[in-house]
């Protein structure tokens, strides 16, 4: 592959970005949880 | 009470674990054709791998600030803390993914133009888009009182959105290096698997995007709870402290308990 270097690196960024963002995000979400009533929190 | 009974502590739902799988596999479905199925382009060789995310993430960050500025313009007609928490919410992904987009376009351009920056006005305006939206989160998170917050984060907010026409048009108005659309004229320069590529590449991504505001939205709606209380607790222990009789103050909280997500 041609540019090898430089798409991994794209699709490797792209890929630890997006993971540790929404990694980031299912984290505090538990962590709120708790803190917030069980009444406040009923996804529908 | 049945443990099972409550509700989950997390941001997670039945319907939300489908669209993540489903995200999961369009992602997988992507990075296979993006860098194993598809051609090398004839002009640019390899490097149009990037351009199946390059794209996409470019498209749905000029979504994820529209919905931003609609969101501000539905607050300041309805003054409802659900759109306020959409758009701040929006924003915070347009903004992960504007870097993206920023990120993956100097690794297009290292190779094809010989740089990683150049002034052209497509990257500047896209530049200035991710400082504005970077600006509007700062915004959103300023000490002041609820209401006040959020009317300057909408106006700042649907303001900052004036550039997002701007960034599409910038290729137009200004002949730089970047290159003119590929696909959004309905005649795409295009095709084949490379094109079955990119459209994989957009639905992959908008069902990112979707799963990333259902969590976004709940978390700020969590945040947003999670405050009042705060809040609630902290005028309990003043009254507690000044003895009985001073009046009670209603506090400031999202006024519905069934979250519409």
């Amino acid at each position: 592959m041609r540019y090898a270097g430089y798409v991994l690196t794209g699709y490797a960024v792209t890929a630890g970005v997006l993971i540790a963002y929404a990694a980031s995000i299912l984290r505090r979400g538990r962590r709120l949880s708790r803190d917030v009533a069980p009444e406040r929190r009923r996804w529908t | 009470v049945n443990r099972l009974d409550l509700p989950p502590e997390h941001t997670g739902s039945p319907r939300s674990r489908v669209l993540g799988w489903a995200t999961i596999v369009a992602m997988v479905a992507l990075a296979l054709f993006g860098l194993v199925f598809s051609p090398p382009a004839e002009d640019f060789s390899d490097s149009v791998r990037l351009m199946y995310l390059h794209v996409p993430t470019a498209i749905l960050a000029f979504v994820c600030f529209f919905v931003t500025a609609f969101g501000g313009v539905m607050w300041l007609w309805k003054r409802s803390v659900w759109w306020d928490l959409v758009a701040a919410s929006s924003a915070e992904i347009g903004v992960v993914f504007t870097g993206l987009t920023l990120v993956l376009g100097m690794l297009w351009g290292k190779p094809i133009w010989g740089a990683y920056w150049v002034w052209d006005a497509r990257l500047t305006t896209t530049a200035l888009l991710f400082l504005l939206y970077v600006g509007y989160l700062a915004v959103c998170r300023l000490p002041a009182e609820p209401d006040v917050r959020r009317r300057r984060s909408a106006w700042v907010g649907i303001i900052a959105a004036i550039d997002i026409p701007i960034v599409h048009w910038s290729v137009d108005w200004w002949q730089g290096l970047h290159q003119n659309d590929t696909i959004s004229r309905l005649d795409p320069t295009i095709d084949g698997l490379m094109l079955f590529t990119l459209m994989l590449g957009m639905v992959a991504f908008a069902l990112l995007y979707l799963w990333l505001m259902v969590h976004r939205f709940r978390l700020a709606w969590l945040e947003e709870q999670a405050e009042a209380a705060f809040l609630e607790q902290a005028l309990t222990e003043r009254r507690a402290e000044a003895g009985p009789g001073e009046p009670r103050e209603p506090i400031d909280t999202p006024d519905s308990t069934e979250i519409p997500v």
